[in-house]
């Protein structure tokens, strides 16, 4: 039944159908809640109904006497057994220098819950049916305190955490202010504009799930997870939280069901879940369902921003000021500091030659859940800001966007921005040249005044993004606050009949790591495809790796891999060379057979392997036996993937529906090793990116209710929604990695936004188009619009 | 959910004994509202009483009248029915637009009635139609049988058994569906006799389905997409909500009682 | 009340992907857990709670519904057809075959839903189906990976391929 994939050696570069799919298109993909363990009881949580209360007392005698229970469990137990917080893993020091102020955040609250759906208690039970009955029977008394539910004014709102006044967490800057002021002194014009980011839930489709388990025999723990990075769960688990060293704990993650950034984080319930494997002496399952994922897996984005550009004479962009309120919510999470700050505040040059930048941003506590990254992290916000505030300026100036942009391109590189990213190479002009013509941007005012005589508002907008991948130099981050280094490792081991298994700290859930790096691999060794497996997700397997997240497992995890693959064909080289009674020198090794220059004696790569092993002709005192190399890469620089997006949109003004005509995506990724699941990834990004324009915004009323809480009031895009897209891409290398790979995987939710909202902004003829552009708010925007216009 | 007692009689008579024995039992027709309602934990029935094994309660046949359309026929089989589609096209279309088709292919008509949920399409067709809601007891003609949100003329225990459409000159139905669920945020369903015209508005109003008596009226001296094109609906009895103002749904339903009419005219 | 009272287990027989199978069984289970939970068939999934996402699409009868969404107990006497039930005497159905040859998925995880819909779509409106008809039908499946764009592809090629093939749907 397995016929297909590819059994011959594949190309860097080719469209090699994937390998994992075998198992998804027949349903026997391995979810964690696919998995049952022997004995396994059911964990369900008592989460707060309210955002914000003081827990006065928690009785759960009652239900602890339900049939099934087999245990309750609160956060005065997680004291008693001296477990720690969750911790956010970069430090962000304020302007002043003080370090952000980092609120405790329990696993099972202890004296307050902060927004709805916090962890209160935790219901064992011997079925899921029993556990949610007891649930009911956990009497909690609260007191409640007001809510903080609005960013806005979240500032003068009852405090959340002790540790932090006026409930903000930091109040950061970057950039040269002094030299922003004197830029916007001189300048002949300034654009200002008022932006919110709108909040997303990030929804992969698997809802997150965790078991953890005991084995009181060799006092180990193992938990599997729905994560991005089960590497990072288990220091965090071990080093922070304190359940177990990290010899005693191993995390697997199996197939994962998407994450978007939001199976990257370390939260309550698989703390929990392992916690109390111990404790109860069981296996415990949690499996999340929907509304409970919206309730509390992170969110992304959510930011309140006002921006100033100064132009000088001739429309040169001569500075850029900008100040951002960014949503933390109730908690820190993992990583949540550093999105607003370093993978944010980095990107505002975008594609332009801005020669002074300052951005200011204060990071804010709500009583709302976490917020975190959510593909693209920070840069998303970026460059819609950049991009809304480049195409407001021309037409302000009443020239052409495109143009605008192009005279604003940087044009050399490397380029230092004045916001610490040095961009190593591109070609702007290149992908924006490509983008307009694949568009027909010229065609658009024929297409226009054809849609204006069926009634339609037709708009056209472009966005030239760049964001910063491969993350990231490990000393760089560092520097800049980081709490774990970002460099990414590998293991290449070959088997003695010559085919290979590469395990790798970066981790699939749907990027296709298994054709990819397996690619990667058959094509630098000649070997089929077949004769190649990907291992990942397992810290028993991999000993360590970073995960993956920002767009890195292709830059940062296939060059550790790469690096791996040297040391391999190093020693293969040495062993050949004893084989063919050759110098190592003159030893070539291409399209799997190591060769003797310029003879014709050679040996096919699986002979090498098997000598390696059996050890028979070499001696073992010079060269040890076995194939087995692993490698470590740290980064050099970020990548710069960008690119240029163009929508092309009708609006119908009786209803407000926006119907995408056209999405043009144009991209520099660097070089490409499957141009097939690069353009899945990009179609993906846009999918999002046209999300959060037009459909997507989660919604807090004033009591910090979470009003978007289902599918029932959340709109995810569906097919309908959707048009094709046209993809294609321009390519410049990247000189920092051995591939030359930029990263994609993230392209598509960044450019989007501010393509089709300037899209929309140049159809209704107004800058004020908020996201997501319903069609209620299109509606009343046109409403307007049509009255002005009537006035006129 | 919580627990319940499963019980699945052949006969409605036996289901009604059931269901009158014991007020806190319900009927189950296709589930796809109840059954998201009980796994929420929303309601919590003692017994949940299956139809689906009545066959009195099921099929389609024409009437001298029009069509009868059993109470748990699916919405899959209405829309698909040349019956229907003979007497009523307009009904049997909006059959074919209620949720997605694996909910068409679980959900009843009966079911749908029974519940009465303002955004649901089926009373919009019901009320427009003027049909007559017939259950175990006795026949309920529509202008009686809704009576607000999530609420019917039915009695406790009282099963639908059928309904009966009569068949009308001309008939329509245009919806615009919430973004999110895809239920209707304005579904105006526009039926056509001799003697009248009724139109008949779902999805927007605070009280559930209701008759927009202006528009009806206007139309039935002038059948035409231009008689309407300066009407307006009253905001103040819609619906508010995240998805759109009650001043949004009026022109919803505005715009889909033109497009409605336009399906009709042509 | 809860499982304060005792449940009355009730009986079940149908048939899946083919055999029969029978078990007693809490009225309360749905469809998805019954086949998740009692007879390992963890192909089929859940993403929601609310009817939307289609990840647990399954054929009851040779037709198209949310297996989240039906308890097991409707299903009594019927035959039901899973993800895994699809391929025949080890070979791909074409529908399978075509959302692996056009990367119809990424994470896989909404994929069986995906695939048995589109079946049930091909079905309904043949082997010739546009852009159009695709998307508006695949309305009751959320994929949050691929944007759409390759699953229409696939579902296109899919049905192009079932139509030639005069592929007999699976086991139902």
């Amino acid at each position: 039944m397995n016929a297909s994939v590819s059994s011959s050696v594949t190309p860097i570069g080719a469209a090699v159908r994937r390998k994992e799919d075998h198992r998804f298109i027949t349903g026997k993909g391995r979810y964690t809640d696919d998995m049952d363990r022997p004995g396994q009881a059911y964990a369900y949580f008592v989460r707060s109904p309210y955002a914000h209360a003081r827990i006065r007392h928690i009785d759960a005698t009652a239900a602890k006497a339900m049939p099934g229970v087999v245990d309750v469990l609160t956060g005065a137990d997680l004291a008693t057994d001296g477990l720690g917080d969750l911790i956010c893993g970069w430090m962000i020091h304020s302007k002043d220098g003080s370090p952000m102020k980092m609120g405790s955040h329990p696993a099972l609250a202890k004296e307050k819950v902060r927004y709805v759906g916090d962890h209160v208690a935790v219901v064992i039970a011997e079925t899921l049916n029993q556990a949610k009955d007891a649930a009911l029977a956990v009497e909690v008394e609260y007191e409640l305190l007001p809510a903080v539910a609005d960013l806005a004014t979240a500032t003068d709102g009852e405090q959340i955490h002790e540790c932090a006044p006026r409930n903000t967490a930091f109040e950061w800057e970057l950039g040269d202010k002094a030299a922003t002021e004197a830029a916007f002194a001189r300048a002949a014009k300034v654009t200002s504009i008022d932006i919110v980011n709108n909040r997303l839930a990030p929804n992969a489709i698997e809802p997150r799930a965790a078991i953890g388990e005991y084995d009181s025999g060799d006092e180990a723990f193992t938990l599997w997870t729905t994560s991005q990075n089960p590497h990072v769960a288990r220091l965090v688990l071990s080093a922070f939280v304190g359940i177990a060293p990290e010899n005693k704990l191993r995390v697997i993650a199996p197939d994962v069901g998407g994450g978007f950034g939001s199976k990257i984080f370390i939260y309550a319930e698989e703390t929990v879940c392992t916690w109390a494997a111990k404790k109860v002496g069981r296996p415990v399952k949690w499996t999340g369902d929907r509304s409970e994922a919206f309730l509390s897996d992170a969110h992304g984005r959510d930011h309140i921003t006002h921006a100033e550009l100064a132009m000088d004479e001739a429309g040169h962009i001569i500075g850029f000021r900008v100040h951002t309120r960014a949503n933390m919510g109730a908690y820190l999470s993992t990583f949540a500091s550093s999105i607003p700050t370093y993978l944010y505040a980095t990107l505002l040059s975008g594609q332009y030659a801005i020669p002074a930048i300052y951005c200011e941003v204060d990071a804010v506590y709500t009583t709302t859940a976490p917020v975190d990254a959510y593909r693209g992290a920070g840069r998303p916000e970026a460059t819609f800001l950049l991009e809304r505030i480049v195409e407001k300026a021309a037409r302000e100036r009443g020239e052409d966007p495109a143009e605008f942009r192009r005279r604003n391109f940087i044009k050399s590189f490397p380029h230092q921005t004045p916001v610490i990213m040095c961009y190593d190479a591109g070609d702007y002009v290149a992908s924006l040249d490509k983008a307009l013509e694949v568009a027909d941007y010229k065609g658009f005012p024929a297409r226009r005044a054809e849609s204006e005589r069926n009634g339609k508002l037709r708009g056209i907008g472009l966005s030239a993004y760049i964001e910063a991948c491969g993350i990231a130099p490990s000393a760089a981050v560092g520097s800049l606050g980081a709490g774990v280094g970002l460099w990414e490792s590998a293991e290449v081991r070959v088997n003695p009949t010559g085919n290979v298994e590469v395990l790798t700290g970066s981790h699939s859930h749907g990027q296709g790591h298994e054709t990819t790096f397996a690619q990667l691999v058959s094509a630098r060794l000649g070997i089929p495809i077949d004769q190649v497996s990907v291992v990942h997700g397992d810290t028993d397997k991999v000993q360590f790796g970073m995960g993956t997240y920002g767009s890195r497992s292709g830059a940062v995890g296939m060059s550790a891999i790469v690096k791996a693959l040297d040391k391999v064909e190093a020693k293969a080289k040495k062993i050949a060379a004893h084989m063919l009674e050759a110098s190592e020198g003159d030893i070539e090794f291409k399209d799997g057979r190591f060769t003797v220059a310029g003879t014709d004696r050679s040996l096919a790569f699986a002979e090498v392997a098997l000598n390696a092993y059996v050890a028979h002709k070499f001696p073992t005192s010079e060269i040890e036996p076995g194939l087995k190399e692993g490698a470590f890469y740290d980064p050099t620089n970020f990548t710069f993937p960008a690119g240029c997006h163009i929508c092309e949109l009708e609006v119908d003004p009786e209803t407000g529906v926006v119907e995408i005509k056209s999405f043009v995506a144009i991209d520099d990724f660097g070089e490409i090793i499957n141009p097939m699941i690069v353009e899945g990834q990009v179609h993906g990004g846009i999918g999002q990116g046209i999300g959060q324009a037009l459909m997507e915004g989660v919604t807090y009323d004033e009591d910090g209710q979470l009003v978007t809480g289902s599918y029932m009031d959340y709109t995810m895009p569906r097919a309908g929604d959707l048009p094709s897209f046209t993809v294609g891409m321009t390519q410049t290398r990247c000189p920092s990695n051995p591939l030359g790979i930029k990263g994609c995987g993230e392209a598509g939710a960044i450019g989007a936004p501010p393509a089709v909202i300037n899209a929309l902004t140049n159809a209704l003829g107004t800058e004020d188009v908020p996201m997501p552009a319903t069609p209620s708010r299109v509606w009343a925007i046109a409403q307007a619009r049509a009255s002005r216009l009537a006035a006129e | 959910m919580y627990a319940f007692d499963y019980q699945r009689p052949d006969a409605i008579a036996a289901a009604a004994a059931i269901l009158s024995a014991d007020p806190e039992a319900k009927a189950l027709a296709g589930g796809q509202t109840l059954l998201p309602t009980l796994k929420q934990r929303l309601a919590q029935p003692t017994a949940l009483v299956d139809l689906s094994r009545i066959p009195e309660l099921s099929g389609i046949c024409a009437t001298t009248e029009g069509v009868s359309i059993g109470a748990m026929t699916r919405h899959a089989d209405v829309a698909a029915s040349e019956l229907v589609r003979a007497a009523i096209p307009a009904l049997a279309d909006l059959a074919g637009m209620i949720g997605d088709v694996a909910v068409r292919n679980r959900g009843t008509i009966g079911g749908s009635l029974a519940n009465d949920d303002p955004t649901a399409d089926y009373p919009a067709a019901v009320l427009a139609l003027n049909a007559t809601v017939v259950t175990d007891r006795r026949s309920i003609g529509a202008s009686d049988f809704f009576r607000g949100l999530f609420e019917t003329a039915l009695k406790e225990g009282e099963i639908i058994t059928r309904v009966d459409f009569p068949k009308v000159e001309k008939a329509g139905y245009a919806k615009f569906r919430n973004p999110a669920s895809r239920y209707a945020m304005a579904g105006v369903f526009v039926a056509k006799t001799a003697a009248e015209v009724r139109v008949a508005v779902t999805g927007a109003g605070q009280s559930g389905v209701f008759l927009w008596t202006e528009a009806g009226d206007i139309l039935s001296s002038d059948f035409s997409v231009q008689a309407v094109s300066g009407l307006a609906l009253d905001p103040s009895n819609l619906m508010s909500d995240l998805h759109g103002s009650a001043e949004y749904r009026a022109q919803l339903a505005k715009v889909m009682l033109k497009r409605a009419l336009a399906s009709i005219t042509g | 009340m809860s499982e304060a009272t005792t449940i009355v287990r009730v009986p079940v027989r149908l048939t899946v992907n083919g055999k029969s199978v029978s078990a007693e069984i809490d009225p309360r289970t749905l469809l998805v857990q019954f086949l998740r939970e009692t007879l390992d068939l963890t192909g089929t999934h859940v993403g929601c709670d609310t009817s939307q996402c289609g990840a647990c699409v399954v054929h009851l009868d040779g037709v198209a519904v949310k297996s989240c969404t039906t308890l097991a107990v409707q299903a009594d006497g019927a035959s039901v057809t899973t993800i895994e039930g699809l391929a025949t005497g080890g070979k791909l159905h074409p529908m399978q075959e075509a959302f692996r040859e056009n990367h119809g998925l990424q994470c896989g995880f909404c994929t069986p839903g995906m695939i048995m819909s589109a079946v049930d779509l091909v079905a309904r409106f043949g082997p010739n189906l546009d852009e159009a008809t695709i998307r508006e039908n695949l309305d009751g499946n959320i994929c949050r990976c691929t944007g759409y764009h390759n699953i229409v592809k696939s579902v296109a090629a899919g049905a192009a391929a079932m139509g030639s093939a005069e592929a007999p749907r699976a086991a139902e």
